[in-house]
This record gives structure tokens, C-alpha cells and sequence, in this order.
């Protein structure tokens, strides 16, 4: 048992210290400011802004464009479909789709792509990482929905509330923590993948100016510059690779602070 | 016979194929304390649940029968639903309060009901938990949230809350069965006072709790009806040798 614990907690110290370590120095202020000069494969000068950018303008709309799907199939599943047919086979499909590989996703987004004769954007990259986090998300606010107990929904009804009140003011409410939680879930699967946006984003130097401009990525920063010969590149993989931790990091410990906000009005 | 507020005809619900209320006929009246008394397992609280239509909530229930409200039929077809809800205030087993304020447990139910925010609502939740007499403990934590009172405190707050739609019925399903004993004393001088203006209906399971509430008494067994009556009848000459038996306390 303590030589498991030690697995879970050295793995990630080790992994942190590598990446670190190796991304030292490289790291600087002009890495997070700048766009990449002299090209992302080649390029020893500049930083890596146009990854960050496009990590999180990808990661942020792949997260809203999931989450107003996934909220009403959560609420719907528990409130309108209950035990039915539909809505168990709904949870076994998103199940299916949660164990689909992310490749899978992205050349499935190709296939699209090529068929409609549209290049790789920031656009086909949201709506692939949407569809890849979606079961993610969905499930786990599923699960969140179905923890509200039964007697807080008859509180709400019997005030004379309906279906929809309830829904809205008090079962959200309930959830409202859980929810946060499923929502930044997604978003770190989301930033964090790689070979879901290889064939559907693009990558690019510049930071997007629209939708339909290709965008560069955290992740492929980190394996484009890190299959260089370079030493000097491959060390800025590893910056990069520092930037999206200390971005999934953050992100963690910023949904833990707000859920304990919002734990404050659930009721237990 | 009195004219009955809550009128039960041939009332049977199931549960998938387990027969929960058997052809119960039974009549409540106005501005009393009914108290339903029987051993766990008997129907009491789905009898509640019937006069509330909460039991639609319950995958799988098939009703027959006719609950009669001031003489309409609550199960009818095309009947407000939302507004029979509103008629008939609950008081749950356990406290259920909402995940928001104390102040905003109350102002719930009015709320959805239309009414906005200002000095009538305050006002109106003030009185509200006056009558629930719970005012003077938590004026000063009206933000707080309702999960942080007391439980006793937390029941109270639903009588509040209850209160505050204007309902003409309570219906209390074993709401002190989680509070502690100075907590039940709370409650029950709270309805006591409260059977002037609403019809209540009290499920337990607790004797010595009926008798000081009760001014009649409907005693189910099994899903059916054995006997009803006025508490006096009730407690000291029992008709039904069930009754007699469960009254002395042979079982429960």
C-alpha cells in the first residue's frame, strides 16, 4: 500500500522535476509573450504565445460548445428520461464515446473536413475537442444530478414549483459545484490533448484571428520542438510543456477555491 | 359527521405490483389535527404523498380512486397540479431545507410564484417565520445558509417555508422523528397553534406523540384502513380489536 502511495505521489513529483529541469532554460518571460520567430520547428528565438493563445481559445470553445450540450443531457437524463430505455442507452453511448481514442476523434474531424473541401482551423478543432470531452463531461455531471436527493426535488414541488423551477433554481443550485468541476475536467482533458487537434487544427506561428485561421497548440508545441535535432528546440518543448502544467495546475486549484465558494449553500 | 376538508374515496395506489393502499375511504376535517397512526410499512406516508400528488414523483405508481379537495377531485385530469401542491403544505420526515440562504428558503415558494423582491416580501417572510417561531434565532443570520441551522432550526424553517404559499392544508409526514426532544416540543406547540387556521395531517408512528396531538384519528394497518374516529374514541374505546391491540402496545 505505501509502495502504491509512492508510485501516485513520486510519479508526479519525478515527471514535474523532469519537465522543469529540462525546460529551465529555456524558460523566460519573452517564451510566454511572444510569438515564435525563425519557425516553430527550427526557431531558437521567441516564445511559444501563439500555442498558448490557440491552447486556450481551443480548449475555452471546445468547453463551452461541450458544456451546452452536456448540461441539459445531464438534467434530462435524471429529471425527464429517468429510468427509461433511451436513457440508459444514452449513458452506455457516452461510455462508448468517453473510451474512443482522441486519434479517432481527430481523423473522424478529417474525414469531415476533407468531404466539405474546408482547411484545418481553430473552428474544426473546437467542435473535435467539444465531441472529445463531451462524454467526459456529460458523465460526470450525470453523476453530480443523480447525487441531488429525491427530497429536495419534493421540497420544490411541493411549493407548487414546476418541473422547470425546480430544474433551474433548485436542482442547478445543488449541482452547481459538481458542475464546475466537470466543466474544468473537460477543459484540462481538453488543453491537455494532442492527437485529437494534429489533423483538424493545424499548427502556425501567428496567433488566430478567426475562427476559420489554423492555430497552434500547447501540445504539438511540445512534439513538434521536442523531434527537432536541435538541443536548443528541444529544450523549449520542455518550456512548453512547463506552460501547459502550470495552465492544468492553476486551473486546478482554481476550481477547487470556487467549489468551496459554491459548497457553501449545498445541502449535504 | 363533520363536512370533510380532504375527502378519500376508494383510494388505491400500487407500487409496481406490491398493493401499498387498499380501497381506502376516509375523510378529513377542516381546521383539526388528523393524526394517521400505524406501524412502519403501512401506507401512511403514501397516503400523504397521495393528497399532494408528490406520489407522482414515485417511478412505477398506479392510483385509483378519488382525493376530493373542498370537493374536487385532485387526480382529475386537466386539475392545476402546481396548484394542489401550493393547497397542501408538506412537512417532510426529514428537514429539507433548500441549497440557498434562510431568507431565501422562505422567499422560495412566493416567489415562484410571481412576487418580487422588496419590503413586502421581507415582511411577509418575517411573519412567516414568527408563525413557525423561528424568527428571533435566526433574524440576524437571514444570509447564512439554511444547511447551517440547527436540524431542529432546519424544520422549522420548512414550516416557514410552507407557510409563506398560503397552503390550507399541512400535511406532516413524522417531522420530528429526526429532531431531538426539546425540537419536538417546538413543533408540536407550533401546530398546535396552527390548527386554527389549517386543516393538518400528522403521520406517526410515535402513540404518546398522537394522543397529544390528535383530535382525530385515522390507524392503518397493512394498506388498510381499520379504524377512524375522533382521538377520544380512538384511544379509549377502540372498535376494532386491531386498533385495541396496537393502542396497548401488543405491536408496533
Amino acid at each position: 500500500m505505501a509502495f502504491s502511495m509512492l508510485v501516485v505521489i513520486g510519479s508526479l513529483l519525478v515527471m514535474v522535476a523532469v519537465v522543469v529541469f529540462k525546460g529551465a532554460p529555456a524558460l523566460s518571460i519573452s517564451m510566454i509573450t511572444q510569438t515564435p520567430r525563425g519557425g516553430y520547428y527550427l526557431g531558437k528565438e521567441g516564445g511559444i504565445l501563439n500555442a498558448i493563445v490557440g491552447s486556450l481559445c481551443l480548449a475555452g470553445g471546445a468547453t463551452a460548445l461541450a458544456f451546452v450540450i452536456s448540461l441539459p443531457v445531464a438534467l434530462y437524463l435524471e429529471e425527464y428520461a429517468g429510468k427509461s430505455k433511451l436513457a440508459s442507452f444514452t449513458r452506455l453511448s457516452l461510455d462508448v464515446l468517453g473510451g474512443v481514442p482522441s486519434i479517432v476523434y481527430g481523423a473522424f474531424g478529417f474525414t469531415f473536413m476533407l468531404y466539405l473541401g474546408v482547411r484545418a482551423s481553430l473552428l474544426w478543432g473546437i467542435i473535435t475537442v467539444a465531441l472529445l470531452v463531451l462524454p467526459i463531461m456529460t458523465r460526470a455531471m450525470d453523476e453530480v444530478v443523480r447525487a441531488i436527493p429525491l427530497e429536495l426535488r419534493e421540497a420544490s414541488y411541493a411549493l407548487g414549483a414546476t418541473k422547470l423551477e425546480t430544474v433551474l433554481k433548485v436542482m442547478s443550485r445543488q449541482a452547481l459545484p459538481g458542475i464546475l468541476t466537470a466543466v474544468l475536467l473537460a477543459f484540462g482533458r481538453g488543453i491537455g490533448d494532442s492527437a485529437s487537434v494534429l489533423l483538424v487544427a493545424g499548427y502556425t506561428d501567428y496567433i488566430p484571428h478567426s475562427l476559420f485561421d489554423p492555430v497552434a497548440t500547447l501540445p504539438l508545441a511540445v512534439f513538434f520542438q521536442i523531434g527537432t535535432p536541435f538541443p536548443k528546440v528541444q529544450e523549449r518543448a520542455y518550456a512548453s510543456a512547463v506552460v501547459l502544467l502550470g495552465i492544468v495546475l492553476s486551473l486546478s486549484v482554481a476550481s477547487r477555491l470556487l467549489t468551496k465558494k459554491f459548497m457553501k449553500y449545498v445541502v449535504k | 359527521m363533520f363536512e370533510p376538508h380532504i375527502s378519500i374515496q376508494e383510494l388505491n395506489v400500487f407500487y409496481e405490483s406490491h398493493h401499498v393502499l387498499k380501497n381506502v375511504t376516509v375523510g378529513i376535517p377542516r381546521k383539526k389535527i388528523t393524526v394517521v397512526i400505524g406501524p412502519s410499512g403501512c401506507g401512511k406516508t403514501t397516503l400523504l404523498k397521495s393528497m399532494n400528488r408528490l406520489i407522482d414523483l414515485i417511478d412505477g405508481v398506479k392510483v385509483s380512486g378519488k382525493v376530493l379537495v373542498d370537493g374536487v377531485n385532485i387526480f382529475e385530469d386537466g386539475v392545476d397540479i402546481t396548484d394542489v401542491r401550493r393547497r397542501m403544505g408538506l412537512i417532510a420526515q426529514k428537514p429539507n431545507p433548500l441549497p440557498m440562504s434562510v431568507y431565501d428558503n422562505v422567499a422560495y415558494g412566493p416567489r415562484i410564484h410571481g412576487a418580487k423582491n422588496g419590503k413586502d416580501l421581507n415582511q411577509t417572510v418575517e411573519r412567516c417565520l414568527r408563525a413557525a417561531g423561528l424568527w428571533d434565532e435566526v433574524k440576524g443570520r437571514l444570509k447564512e445558509p439554511a444547511s447551517k441551522l440547527s436540524v431542529g432550526q432546519q424544520q422549522r424553517l420548512c414550516l416557514a417555508r410552507a407557510l409563506i404559499v398560503k397552503p390550507e392544508v399541512l400535511l406532516c409526514d413524522e417531522p420530528t422523528s429526526a429532531l431531538d426532544p426539546m425540537s419536538v416540543q417546538h413543533i408540536e406547540k407550533q401546530l398546535l397553534g396552527l390548527k386554527e387556521d389549517y386543516t393538518i395531517v400528522f403521520v406517526t408512528h410515535i402513540l404518546r406523540q398522537a394522543k397529544r396531538l390528535a383530535d382525530y384519528v385515522i390507524f392503518l394497518y397493512l394498506g388498510e384502513l381499520v379504524e377512524c374516529g375522533s382521538a377520544e374514541t380512538i384511544f379509549s374505546q377502540p372498535r376494532n380489536p386491531r386498533t385495541k391491540a396496537y393502542i396497548e402496545g401488543l405491536f408496533s
